[in-house]
């Protein structure tokens, strides 16, 4: 009985101070200037958990205990990567194909993700212009994400739209610093319990919030 | 002397003329055998006479040796694995076919106790005659196969309870002067509670004392003192049994059982081997040799009538348990007529039956006959039903049932357990694959079978042992003995075991060459793997991504297992190629030269975003 109300405390704690779990996938980050400049912003926050899973599992031997342990003891889960293919890196795939398990993550007793809410971070090469009915890929980026949407309901999970950085190829330095800020100071918001995830579910991206800086 | 020069000429030429002749008018060894006693017995050329029956006695150690093997085979965890079908199938066949027979024994005027003395000692098949001819053709991992070495196994344990049993079945009080053994003055009871006394101390023998001396006798490295003792180990037990009147054969089975589990399985099964087929070759020259054409030929109608029955009685019940088990047509009639006869038990419990007067000689003699008789006619037997009956009336199966699987060995074995062969043993372990392990260091052997591993002692490359540790029906064999050793045991492989898979360790490129001369495809060169799983370590220290190092590294050892082909290629055309020092520096020379050349990321621009952006620079 007095564990049940110490679960309670702690899920209303919880929904003030969110945890955040930032599962960044680069299979050639020292090639990557756009995640390279995203990364040096990366707040370091007793509620931001940041995990680079290249550097974690070379060898894609991804120890799924702990990483089960990790992501039930967050809130919020950023899946971070290059958007490779309309898809995404080889590792990340792998982590999700063992981590979010059958019997854990989805299932009959898989209640493990339910509540906590997702979101990838997405670098692309193309202008945000390609990803339009109109545009060089034809498709919105929200069609290309159907499957990873897929993967974040079936599991229960909230769906947030992604966070984009666009034309990474073609941004200057200084429109990078930009954008990693404002990625910094939005983990921020989230994991300080000043904006609640649930109301970003009708947004397009997320990197259209306007927030206050730091 | 020279009587026994004589007499080892007269039975090494008759087995040397008649085997071969049997085995090629597809009769097998066995009726060769057996044919080769008759036509030296005292009936046909009367080369040897009265002695034969001496003859038949020492022999008679070829079956305590086959048992002591027989014993050897049966661990307790394989017993258990087949636990079902072994009680199942074997009290199904011996329990009533000893009724079966004793009823007409009965009939002819018997007393009970005789009549189930008589039936027990015919319900025994012979292991001899029923495994040769299922080995021989290879129909061992059939259902027929498993089921007999299910039956044969059931009747090999059985005899220890029947053996403990007959002395309660003597009604006449034997006195002392036919046997001279001070067991046979006591009462029932107490006869069968030495029976038991003496089974524990053989159990007792085996474990405490046994093993650690052969372990003393390893640590000499002295292979014909292994065999010696293996020879003193069975004839001092069977000589034990004897002295206490109890059956040796009994003795040594029991003995084999209790080494079934340790280390020096398959080294004693392989030294003993021989003395086994040529003793018990003799063995069935002396059974042929005392089937007494007399006393058949005094009543042949009868003595022939009454081994036709038995057998038949003996087949129908078999085929009816067969069919019980589901056994297809063909199946069950080899199961059926490999076990029809009388075996060669019967001997042994007709001369104990004999010794205790529960039968008079004149049916003891009689009985011996027709077992005799009904072991002679089995291979005949054999090829009547593999010639005529099967191919008639067989059905031929699309699809044969599998058998109820009974994994007689593991389907790997490791020959080498030092560091290396033991960690991949562990690796194999952890994933469920127990594999059959063989080693020559003793010390270490007996330290693994502390550690629960199921390590047996000997020399790897010798292919009695491979053949011991079940080589022939292994699938694959890693070979990580020292690397010096290795194209022996290579060589012994592709002669021996063409079939088998190699896998094999090497120390360096040296060793990879020769082995690649020998045709082994799965070379693993120890210093390879963890020289480049140290160089991606070291890479990472220096600041290179962790997944770019590990790419880094598995494209090298890619491209230097492509090289050390090459190079290997070249190396032929020298005629003679000493790897001196001199040589081994050029060889490392050339290889860096090459590496020189060699930009193992040539291909290789994915995820690489600083390309695409200079690309788009240009446009």
């Amino acid at each position: 009985m007095a564990g049940a109300t110490t679960a309670a405390r702690r899920r209303r704690c919880t929904l003030t101070m969110p945890r955040l779990l930032i599962l960044f996938a680069h299979p050639r980050l020292e090639k990557s200037r756009a995640n390279r400049a995203l990364l040096a912003q990366l707040p370091t926050h007793k509620d931001i958990t940041f995990r680079d899973l290249y550097e974690l599992y070379p060898d894609f031997n991804v120890d799924i205990v702990a990483e089960q342990a990790l992501m039930a003891a967050h809130d919020i889960v950023v899946l971070h990567h290059p958007f490779y293919w309309y898809s995404m890196p080889p590792l990340l795939k792998q982590y999700i194909d063992l981590v979010y398990a059958f019997g854990w993550a989805y299932g009959p007793d898989g209640r493990a993700l339910q509540g906590k809410a997702q979101f990838h971070v997405l670098t692309t090469g193309g202008a945000k212009e390609a990803y339009t009915p109109e545009g060089f890929h034809g498709n919105t980026l929200a069609a290309f994400m159907l499957p990873l949407k897929r993967t974040a309901t079936l599991c229960g999970m909230t769906w947030l739209p992604p966070y984009t950085v666009h034309g990474t190829n073609r941004l200057t330095d200084a429109e990078l610093d930009q954008a990693a800020r404002h990625y910094r100071d939005l983990l921020l918001a989230l994991a300080e319990g000043r904006m609640d995830p649930r109301t970003l579910t009708a947004l397009d991206r997320l990197d259209q919030i306007a927030l206050p800086t730091h | 002397m020279a009587s026994f020069l004589a007499d080892a000429v007269v039975y090494l030429g008759a087995a040397v003329l008649c085997v071969p002749v049997a085995k090629r008018l597809g009769l097998g060894s066995v009726l060769g055998y057996l044919l080769a006693g008759m036509v030296i017995g005292p009936f046909v050329l009367g080369f040897i006479g009265e002695e034969g029956k001496d003859i038949m006695h020492f022999a008679e150690f070829g079956v305590v040796m086959m048992l002591f093997l027989v014993g050897l085979e049966l661990e307790p965890a394989l017993f258990w694995k087949m636990r079902k079908q072994v009680l199942g199938l074997g009290s199904l066949q011996v329990v009533p076919t000893a009724l079966a027979l004793a009823a007409p024994a009965l009939m002819l005027g018997l007393t009970w106790q005789a009549a189930l003395a008589a039936g027990l000692a015919f319900a025994m098949s012979s292991t001899a005659i029923a495994l040769q001819s299922l080995k021989e053709k290879g129909l061992m991992h059939t259902a027929a196969g498993q089921g007999s070495f299910a039956v044969l196994l059931f009747q090999d344990i059985a005899v220890i309870p029947i053996l403990a049993l007959l002395p309660l079945l003597a009604t006449a009080n034997v006195n002392a002067a036919d046997g001279g053994h001070w067991i046979d003055s006591l009462p029932g009871w107490q006869r069968t509670l030495a029976v038991l006394v003496a089974v524990g101390g053989v159990v007792a023998l085996g474990r405490y004392v046994v093993v650690p001396l052969l372990r003393v006798v390893a640590r000499t490295r002295l292979r014909e003192l292994f065999v010696a003792s293996s020879l003193l180990l069975v004839v001092g037990i069977a000589l034990m049994m004897e002295t206490v009147g109890l059956s040796p054969a009994l003795g040594t089975f029991l003995a084999g059982v209790v080494l079934a589990n340790s280390e020096y399985k398959h080294e004693l099964e392989s030294d003993l081997d021989p003395f086994k087929g040529l003793l018990l070759g003799l063995f069935f020259m002396a059974v042929g040799a005392s089937i007494n054409f007399d006393l058949i030929g005094g009543a042949p109608g009868t003595i022939i009538g009454i081994t036709l029955l038995v057998m038949l009685v003996k087949m129908t019940l078999l085929l009816l348990i067969g069919r019980r088990s589901g056994f297809g047509f063909d199946q069950n009639v080899l199961f059926a007529v490999g076990l029809g006869q009388v075996g060669e038990f019967a001997f042994v419990l007709l001369a104990f039956i004999a010794q205790l007067a529960i039968l008079d000689a004149h049916w003891t003699d009689t009985l011996m006959a027709i077992t005799a008789l009904s072991m002679t006619l089995t291979p005949l037997f054999m090829l009547v039903s593999e010639k005529l009956i099967l191919p008639r009336f067989g059905t031929v199966q699309a699809e044969e049932r599998p058998a109820d699987a009974v994994e007689v060995r593991h389907k790997v074995i490791i020959a080498g357990f030092g560091h290396f062969g033991s960690t991949l043993g562990r690796l194999l372990r952890a994933n469920g694959v127990e594999a059959t392990i063989l080693d020559n260091d003793s010390d270490q052997v007996d330290l693994l079978r502390k550690l629960g591993f199921k390590v047996y002692y000997g020399d790897a490359t010798r292919h009695d042992l491979l053949e011991a540790a079940g080589a022939h029906e292994a699938e694959l064999l890693v070979c990580a003995i020292a690397p010096e050793a290795a194209p022996d045991l290579v060589e012994t492989v592709h002669k021996h075991f063409p079939h088998l898979k190699l896998h094999v360790r090497s120390r360096n490129r040296m060793d990879a060459y020769e082995l690649m001369d020998q045709g082994v495809l799965h070379i693993y060169r120890e210093t390879l793997d963890t020289a480049v799983r140290m160089g991606v370590d070291v890479l990472q220290e220096l600041g290179f991504r962790r997944y770019t190092a590990q790419r880094a590294g598995q494209a090298f050892q890619r491209y230097d297992q492509a090289a050390l082909k090459e190079l290997a290629s070249k190396r032929g055309d020298k005629v003679d190629y000493i790897s001196s020092v001199r040589e081994k520096i050029a060889e490392q020379e050339e290889l860096l030269r090459k590496d020189l050349h060699h930009d193992p990321t040539h291909a290789d621009h994915a995820w690489d975003s600083e390309e695409m952006r200079d690309a788009g620079k240009r446009r």
